[in-house]
């Protein structure tokens, strides 16, 4: 018998034939008031950067954040505004190649992105590879994130953001502060092998 | 059928008794613990709907358990249809068989890991080691664990024994150089040691928190990062996966990404958490393998009592909260899985040797069913295990002892004057507390494990006898 068969059998052999009715009386809304505040609140607790602004504000914004950067790498689907007012080096994943790992590696490169959606519950910015946010390498190599978010992305909680996806079968990336790590003493330390710099801009109106 | 890091070599006394003689490793697992214990106590706290969560989490998981043959086989094919090659094991050899074969066709000769209980259970670092592959532990805690040339002794943290100043030790010792022993200077030179070889590896490995059976996605918690470098950069990916990680929907993670962060590092969401479904092209690997193993689940599976274990997300609540757990630590328990969700599960799996003391290991005090994110009423499985599994052997013999003097009652008579005789020079000394640490022979054999109530001054039948003049 292959292994696949057996186990199987196995399974079948064990398992409880009753079935299990599943409740699901935790909320399905979260009913904060002020979403971007709880984003933000939440957001600063996990040490990451924060800039509130409203659109026409944008690319003033992005520029500042990206003044220490000598290079920023940006997904082809990333509009032309959000850079308009950065002064260096921008190189676009992708066009016409994909942009090598020692490029994203290199000392003074930063990456801009979108994302799909944020939870402001728990202050996590959700990344579904969409135009704006490109393959995964992206937000994951440089050593600063800028990552832009749009009020009317901020979702309540976990639920309803996770419900808002367009497709879940495409690889997402939930990302909550800087790379950290509690491995020492169990107390949470900032800066390991993710962006150890993420700031966030969150665009209202 | 089940094999790989979950028998313990030694019963739980012997290497508890060991292990409670190193202060050093009790002052760390209790700072570290109380931390932990603290966070998770805040982040709960806030969450209104917690109970409702943690009702739903062990309903999930034990609709999962009765339907799982068919959610296999969903996996399997919605995995598959996604560009993911899926292979079954019975137990830890086969899993370790397939991946070194796995690994070998690729011609690497080292991979990258992520953390993953499951590779731990089957003992595949050193399966791979004997095929001539080097497995780089990435995650924080297993890299230290793995330069020290030690094991793991906390699910979630297995390098949780050791205090800041001795893992700068370890590194110096090793030759990565870390200026001071703060953490984030200890965090910098892990990053710098492994940059590396992220950026070169061919082969990533890893294990998967949830499988997600209508769509055939795989899901990894994590803080560091280093799970997304091994996820995403390599061209080949491999996930060995315990069949009992299988949730039916993509739904059921909004109840588990609320419950297992929050159980885990005591956060409100990790830092990292990835999640893919087969081969996504121009994105991240694009040979994608994923190894379903079994290693005795379905023993654990087959008990009526036992077998809630497998609802067990591994987010190590009842480690933090054990008292047993802060005092010993976990290498006591001889197996991957320590504390008191290891003392369930160890010994359903594998049912071997000296597994069979760790259903002992434990006060019963109820702490690890109240923090269990999915409900799993850990004494009641281990009053269960002691009643069905074979009885240690000093409580055998006591136990032997007993009903040889209970069985007449002029035996027990003389027994029980022998007590009270071996008792009264230690009485001024038991004082208020009333119980004796060291009783004669053959009674010696229940007190070296536990504490004695003191013998009464008079039986029932004597005072009896005296107040009424009759026995
Ligand atoms: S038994 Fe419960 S508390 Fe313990 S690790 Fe598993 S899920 Fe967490």
């Amino acid at each position: 018998m292959s292994a696949r068969d057996e186990v199987l059998r196995r399974v079948r052999a064990a398992r409880p034939a009753v079935p299990v009715a599943v409740p699901r009386e935790y909320l399905a809304v979260d009913g904060a008031e002020d979403l971007v505040a709880l984003l933000v609140d939440r957001l600063l607790d996990y040490k990451a950067t924060v800039r509130r602004c409203n659109p026409d504000e944008l690319a003033g914004t992005v520029a500042e954040l990206l003044s220490g950067a000598s290079t920023v790498v940006a997904p082809s689907g990333a509009p032309e505004g959000w850079l308009s007012g950065y002064q260096g080096r921008v190189l676009r994943d992708g066009e016409p190649q994909q942009l090598a790992v020692a490029d994203l590696d290199a000392p003074g490169v930063a990456v801009l992105t979108g994302c799909a959606v944020a939870v402001a519950r728990t202050g996590t910015l959700i990344l579904d590879a969409g135009p704006d946010q490109g393959r995964r390498a992206l937000s994951l190599v440089p050593d600063h994130h800028v990552c832009v978010v749009h009020s009317g992305q901020v979702a309540g909680g976990v639920p309803e953001a996770l419900a808002r996806l367009a497709d879940p079968t495409q690889p997402l990336t939930l990302i909550s502060g800087p790379s950290a790590t509690s491995d020492i003493e169990l107390n949470r330390v900032e800066g390991v092998h993710g962006p150890r710099r993420l700031d966030v801009v969150v665009v209202v109106g | 059928m089940s094999g790989g890091n979950i028998v313990a070599r030694r019963p739980f006394p012997a290497a508890a008794r060991e292990e409670l003689g190193d202060a050093q490793l009790r002052a760390n697992l209790r700072k570290a613990t109380h931390t932990i214990r603290d966070k998770r106590l805040r982040v709960v706290g806030e969450v209104p709907d917690w109970e409702a969560l943690r009702q739903s989490g062990a309903a999930i998981k034990d609709d999962v358990l009765s339907r799982l043959p068919e959610l296999l086989e969903e996996f399997e094919a919605t995995a598959t249809a996604a560009g993911a090659t899926v292979h079954w094991a019975r137990d830890a050899a086969e899993a370790c068989a397939v991946v070194t074969q796995l690994v070998r066709d690729t011609g690497a000769t080292e991979v990258v890991k992520v953390k993953s209980m499951a590779t731990q259970e089957i003992g595949l670092n050193e399966a791979l080691e004997a095929a001539g592959i080097d497995a780089v532990e990435t995650d924080l805690a297993e890299l230290i664990v793995q330069l020290a040339d030690d094991t793991p002794s906390h699910i979630l943290v297995p390098a949780i024994h050791y205090n800041r100043s001795q893992i700068r030790e370890i590194f110096t010792r090793n030759g990565l150089s870390a200026l001071t022993d703060d953490p984030p200077a200890l965090a910098e030179a892990a990053r710098r040691h492994l940059r590396a070889k992220f950026l070169s590896a061919r082969v990533g490995i890893s294990g998967a928190n949830f499988a997600v059976a209508e769509s055939g996605a795989l899901v990894v918690v994590e803080s560091e990062g280093n799970g997304r470098m091994c996820l995403t950069l390599p061209e080949t990916l491999i996930s060995v996966v315990g069949i009992e990680k299988i949730l039916p929907t993509f739904r059921d993670l909004e109840v588990f990404l609320q419950l297992l962060p929050r159980s885990s590092t005591g956060e409100r969401m990790n830092p990292y958490t990835s999640l893919w479904t087969g081969v996504t092209p121009g994105d991240g690997p694009q040979t994608v393998h994923i190894v379903l193993v079994d290693n005795g689940r379905t023993e654990t599976l087959a008990d009526d009592v036992g077998r809630q274990a497998l609802r067990c997300i591994r987010c190590s609540a009842c480690l933090n909260v054990c008292p047993v757990y802060e005092r010993v630590g976990g290498h006591a328990y001889g197996s991957v899985y320590p504390g008191p969700i290891g003392a369930i599960l160890s010994p359903q799996m594998s049912g071997e040797g000296a597994n069979r003391t760790l259903p002992y290991a434990s006060t019963l005090c109820g702490a690890c069913y109240d923090a269990c994110p999915v409900q799993i009423n850990i004494p009641e499985v281990l009053v269960h295990l002691r009643q069905t599994g074979p009885h240690p052997v000093a409580e055998r013999a006591a136990m032997r002892a007993l009903s040889w003097a209970m069985r007449d009652r002029r035996r027990y008579t003389a027994a029980l004057r022998a007590a009270r005789r071996g008792a009264a020079p230690v009485r001024w000394v038991a004082g208020r507390r009333g119980t004796v640490r060291h009783l004669p022979w053959p009674l010696s054999r229940w007190t070296s494990t536990r504490d004695a109530p003191l013998p009464a001054k008079q039986t029932f039948r004597e005072w009896w006898a005296t107040e009424r003049g009759q026995a």
